[in-house]
């Protein structure tokens, strides 16, 4: 893995707002091939703005982003972002649409075939374990953990590449959390996404991370694997390692 | 004489005149719509737009409407037919609901649907109307609704300026001082008033959204 170009990568990215606030102050990382990377931090910590300039949602104000190799400047943003899966944690489901239609937004603005829609939205129903019989269903009949699997559905549509999750578990009870968490992971096995996922929740960061990047104040403070970051003498890391009262026992894989 | 043998005896006046209220308003309505919601939409995209706009439409709003019909006397070829005036005027004052109608629904439109929408790579047309217009449609539709109720009472007093239409019938049932002649131009408009308010209103309810999520 280490040998095989970055998929995303961040090279002295800075932003700030119209105002003048700094939010993220040059930071560099990469994001490998088919790993997970999580961006863990408090809430304000610029994690979620880190996300939205990788599909331009904002745009950065000095560094330079490239994704596969290419500066997002030079992406056309909307083929950018079709390139790139995106999940919230308030979904952000069309409420007027059922959930096949949701599931099928990207497919369809892409003009695929109407039966390979169908066929593709059968498919991900199955894989993110979706009872078919809800797919002529609207969002507001669904529960919230339903909704959300429509939401990582929707995402993995056209099948990109490329994934930013923005706490798309955070929403859920824990027991529900856990069932998510488990099936991305065994999802992420078969599909080998490259994968940036935001949250502050550290269990879900050792749950899920290839690796951790620690942000606080829009700086980077640490960006480790999963079991350095408990090991980290890093004294912020080791303040979160302690509030959170993790240890390596909590990690799991599947 | 009495209300209804005035009615039985002018029925052709009366539904002559009803069609031409009828056709003012509709096609004034018609035409606020297709002023109005772009306009909505315009400072939906440029905010910075949003209070002069409004503040444009609210004075129009306050200025008194044989006011207004007198100010748009002098406007080459609007002028030259008291038809044209009235339908002018009555558009004027349909603005204000419709664009601030259409401004309100679309910036209701619940933040993450947006957000994901643009994430999932919308362009901002397909946004507008996949997500956006839909969404808003029944608040839109509100709107059309009050500028339509509106246009069918101030429609009456376009016939001050010779417009014609169920004001006609007011105006001489006041200069002769007959109730009758009054009713028989106030009830058909107060039931076109009312219908129309009835059938948007079912409308709108069919339009409204799901909760939104």
């Amino acid at each position: 893995m280490a040998s095989s170009a970055p998929t995303v990568e961040f090279s002295n990215v800075s932003f700030v707002l119209p105002d003048g606030r700094p939010i993220l102050q040059d930071l560099n990382f990469e994001v490998q091939p088919g790993e997970i990377l999580v961006l863990l931090g408090r809430s304000g910590s610029g994690k979620t703005t880190a996300l939205k300039l990788v599909n331009r949602l904002l745009e950065l104000s000095s560094g330079q982003l490239r994704v596969e190799g290419r500066s997002t400047k030079d992406w056309n943003p909307i083929e950018l972002r079709r390139h790139i899966g995106y999940a919230i944690q308030d979904v952000g489901l069309f409420p007027h649409y059922t959930v096949a239609r949701n599931i099928a937004l990207v497919p369809s603005i892409q003009d695929w075939p109407k039966q390979r829609i169908e066929a593709r939205v059968q498919e991900l129903m199955g894989l993110v374990e979706l009872d078919l019989e809800i797919a002529s269903r609207y969002p507001h009949q669904l529960s919230g953990g339903q909704r959300q699997r429509v939401g990582v559905a929707r995402a993995l549509a056209a099948d990109p590449p490329i994934l930013l999750m923005d706490e798309p578990f955070g929403a859920l009870d824990p027991l529900t959390r856990a069932d998510l968490q488990r099936e991305f992971l065994s999802l992420q096995q078969q599909l080998r996404k490259t994968v940036l996922f935001v949250t502050h929740d550290l269990h879900e960061a050792l749950r899920l991370g290839t690796r951790i990047a620690l942000l606080e104040e829009g700086s980077l403070i640490s960006l480790t694997s999963w079991d350095e970051f408990l090991s980290s003498s890093e004294p912020l890391v080791k303040q979160y390692v302690e509030a959170f009262g993790a240890t390596d026992r909590q990690r799991e894989k599947p | 004489m009495n209300f209804w043998s005035f009615v039985a005896r002018n029925r052709f006046e009366i539904a002559t005149l009803t069609l031409e209220h009828l056709w003012i308003v509709a096609f004034s309505t018609l035409l606020a719509m297709v002023v109005g919601i772009p306009l909505g939409i315009l400072i939906t995209r440029k905010r910075s737009l949003h209070k002069p706009v409004i503040a444009a439409a609210n004075i129009i709003q306050t200025v008194p409407s044989l006011a207004l019909f007198g100010f748009l006397l002098p406007a080459p070829w609007i002028g030259e037919r008291a038809e044209r005036l009235a339908i002018l005027a009555l558009m004027l004052y349909a603005l204000l609901p419709l664009i601030r109608n259409t401004y309100v629904g679309i910036t209701g439109v619940d933040r993450a649907t947006v957000e994901a929408a643009r994430g999932m790579g919308l362009t901002d047309w397909q946004l507008l109307y996949k997500v956006e217009l839909p969404l808003a449609a029944s608040v839109i539709l509100a709107g059309i609704r009050v500028a339509l109720v509106i246009s069918i009472g101030l429609a009456t007093i376009a016939a001050a300026i010779g417009a014609g239409g169920l004001g006609e019938l007011i105006f001489r049932g006041l200069a002769m001082v007959n109730n009758a002649v009054i009713l028989a131009g106030a009830i058909p408009a107060a039931a076109m008033a009312l219908l129309a308010d009835t059938v948007l209103g079912w409308l709108e309810k069919r339009l409204a959204p799901q909760r939104t999520v």
